[in-house]
C-alpha cells in the first residue's frame, strides 16, 4: 500500500513537471522541469528494482545532457524569444502527440502487461546485482551494438572537434 | 523485536531515524566549526591569529557569523529571474548533504539482537545479513553531477556579469573534473568488484587500504582528491568565485540565508568529498581494534575525515589560484590521460601480480 501512494506522488510530479516542460515560458524553467521529470523517471527505475538504470538515468541526462542545454541557453540568453506565439507550431505537435498517443495505446492494448515475461525476476536482481546483469548482457550479448554506438559517438566527437575548430 | 509496521521490526525504524539525525547533526556541526578551522589554521599558517575575541580563541565564531547572516536583511535583485534565483541555493544545498545517505561510518552495531549497520542507505535483515544500496558510488556521482545546477542557475538568476561568468566558469570546470574524477574510480571498481560501498569498506579490512593496494591505485587515490577538490571549486581551484577577477563569482547578488546556503553547501561538499575518499582509498571505518570494539570505528571515520578536510585547508594556505586555461588544460591534458593509463596498468597489475595487497605480500 505505501508503495502505490509513494508511487502516485512520483508518477503525479512526473506528469506536473512534464506538462510544465510545454507551457513554461522561460527555456531555463523548461530544462527546470525537464529535469525534475528525468529524476521522478529515476525514482520509478528505483521502484521497479533497478538501481543502475536509476543511476545512469541521474548521471546521463540529468547530470550530463541537461548541464549541456542549460549551457546553451544561457549563452544563447533566449528571453526575447519568450513573448512570441507560435500557432502553427503547436498545432503540428498537438498533431503528432494524438497520433502518438493512439499508437501507444493501440500497442498497449495488444501487449501483455501483467504477468512475467522474461527471466529477470527481482530475487535475481538482488543476488546477483543489477550492474553486473545489466554489464554481462551489454558485454556478451549485446557486444556489437554496444561497440556500434561507441563509434558513433566518436565520430561525433571527432565531428564537433572539426566543427569548432577550423584552425587547429 | 517481535513488533512490526509494514513487515519490518520497530528498531528498523528507530535506527533509521536516529541515524539520520546523528549524520545530519554531526554534517552541520562540522560545516560551523570547519569555518573556524578554516580561519584558524589559515591564520597560524601566515603567523596570524585569527577570530580570537568571540568566546575562548573565538570558539563561538561560527555560531556569531550564522545569526549575523540569519537577520540580515535578503536582496532580490530587480532583473532577477525570481524563481530559479530562490531555488538555486537549496539545489545546491540538498545534493551535498544527501550523498552521506551511502557513506558508511561505523562497522555493524548490535542493539537489543537487532544489528545495525552505521550507514543510513543500508539494513539487516531477518539473517542479520547487512543489505545496502548496491549502487552506492553511482549514486554519490549522480548528486554531485546534479550539485552544478544550483551554482549554474545562481548565476544566471542573478542577471549579473560577474555571477554568470562565475557559472559558467563553474559548470565548465565541474563536467571537466567530473570525467577525470570517475576514471579514476574505475581503478577502485576493478579491485573491489562491487559498487556497494559496505562490501567495498570491508574489502579493505585490516591495513588492505586501496591507496596502496598497488602503485597505480595509489596515483588514482591522488588524482580522485585533486579533481574532487577541483569538482567542489576549492582552492587552488576556486575561479568560479574568484575575488580579485570575480568579485564574489556565482553568488555575488545573494545575501542573508541564501548566502550561508552557498557557503554550508561548499563545505558540506569538502566533508562528503572527504568522507569519500576515505572510504574508497583510506579503509573507511577500518583501524586497530575495531573487531572487538565496533564503537570505535566511526571515530577512526571521523579522525580520517578530518586530517583529509585539514589537508584540504593546507592546500588552501599554500597554494596560488589556477588561471583558468591552465585548469583546463590540466584537467584535459594532464589528468584524463593519466587516469586512462591507469586503468590499463591496473589491469595488467591485477592480472599479473593479483588484487591482493602487494606491501603485504612483501612482508609476509
Amino acid at each position: 500500500m505505501p508503495e502505490i501512494l509513494f508511487f502516485s506522488l512520483v508518477a503525479g510530479v512526473a506528469i506536473i513537471s512534464s506538462i510544465l516542460v510545454v507551457a513554461m515560458r522561460n527555456p531555463i524553467n523548461c530544462a527546470l522541469s525537464l529535469i525534475m521529470t528525468f529524476f521522478c523517471m529515476a525514482t520509478l527505475y528505483v521502484m521497479l528494482d533497478a538501481p543502475f538504470m536509476a543511476a545512469t538515468q541521474v548521471i546521463v541526462y540529468a547530470g550530463a545532457i541537461m548541464v549541456l542545454i542549460v549551457f546553451v541557453i544561457m549563452l544563447l540568453n533566449m528571453r526575447t524569444e519568450t513573448s512570441k506565439n507560435y500557432v502553427h507550431g503547436v498545432l503540428v505537435s498537438c498533431i503528432v502527440a494524438v497520433l502518438t498517443l493512439f499508437v501507444i495505446s493501440g500497442f498497449l492494448a495488444k501487449s501483455p502487461l501483467t504477468g512475467a515475461t522474461g527471466n529477470m525476476t527481482p530475487e535475481l536482481i538482488t543476488k546477483v546485482g543489477h550492474t553486473e546483469l545489466i554489464g554481462q548482457a551489454m558485454f556478451t550479448k549485446f557486444l556489437l551494438p554496444f561497440e556500434v554506438t561507441s563509434i558513433l559517438l566518436l565520430v561525433a566527437i571527432v565531428g564537433s572537434v572539426i566543427l569548432a575548430k577550423r584552425k587547429l | 523485536m517481535e513488533y512490526e509496521i509494514l513487515g519490518l521490526p520497530l528498531w528498523y525504524y528507530i535506527a533509521m531515524v536516529s541515524k539520520v539525525l546523528l549524520v545530519f547533526v554531526w554534517v552541520l556541526l562540522t560545516v560551523a566549526y570547519a569555518t573556524y578551522a578554516k580561519r584558524k589554521i589559515i591564520g597560524h599558517m601566515q603567523v596570524r591569529l585569527g577570530p580570537m575575541r568571540t568566546g575562548w580563541h573565538g570558539l563561538l565564531q561560527p555560531i556569531a557569523d550564522g545569526l549575523k547572516l540569519f537577520f540580515k536583511e535578503e536582496i532580490i535583485p530587480a532583473e532577477a529571474s525570481t524563481f530559479a534565483f530562490l531555488v538555486a541555493p537549496l539545489i545546491a544545498l540538498v545534493p551535498a548533504f544527501i550523498s552521506f545517505a551511502v557513506i558508511p561510518f561505523g562497522s555493524t552495531l548490535t542493539v537489543g539482537g537487532y544489528k545495525i549497520p552505521l550507514q543510513i542507505a543500508a539494513y539487516a535483515d531477518k539473517g542479520g545479513s547487512v543489505i545496502d544500496v548496491n549502487v552506492g558510488v553511482l549514486y554519490i556521482l549522480a548528486l554531485s553531477s546534479l550539485g552544478v545546477y544550483g551554482i549554474v542557475l545562481a548565476g544566471w538568476a542573478s542577471n549579473s556579469k560577474y555571477s554568470l561568468l562565475g557559472g559558467l566558469r563553474a559548470s565548465a570546470q565541474m563536467i571537466s573534473y567530473e570525467l577525470a574524477a570517475g576514471l579514476s574510480l574505475i581503478t577502485v571498481f576493478m579491485v573491489s568488484g562491487t559498487l556497494s560501498m559496505q562490501q567495498i569498506v570491508a574489502d579493505q579490512a585490516g591495513f588492505g587500504w586501496y591507496a596502496w593496494r598497488n602503485p597505480f591505485l595509489f596515483v588514482a587515490f591522488i588524482i580522485f582528491f585533486i579533481c574532487s577538490l577541483a569538482e567542489i571549486n576549492r582552492t587552488p581551484f576556486d575561479l568560479p568565485e574568484a575575488e580579485t577577477e570575480l568579485v564574489s563569482g556565482f553568488c555575488t547578488e545573494y545575501s542573508s540565508m541564501k548566502y550561508a546556503m552557498f557557503f554550508m553547501a561548499e563545505y558540506a561538499n569538502m566533508i562528503t568529498v572527504c568522507a569519500i575518499t576515505v572510504t574508497l582509498f583510506l579503509g573507511g571505518w577500518h583501524g586497530p581494534f575495531t573487531d572487538a570494539m565496533p564503537i570505535l570505528s566511526p571515530l577512526y571515520f571521523i579522525a580520517k575525515v578530518y586530517a583529509l578536510i585539514f589537508l584540504c585547508m593546507w592546500i588552501r594556505a599554500t597554494y596560488p589560484r589556477y588561471r583558468y586555461d591552465q585548469l583546463m588544460g590540466l584537467g584535459w591534458k594532464f589528468f584524463l590521460p593519466i587516469t586512462l593509463v591507469l586503468i590499463v596498468g591496473n589491469a595488467l597489475w591485477i592480472n599479473v601480480v593479483g588484487a591482493g595487497n602487494w606491501l603485504g605480500c612483501l612482508f609476509a
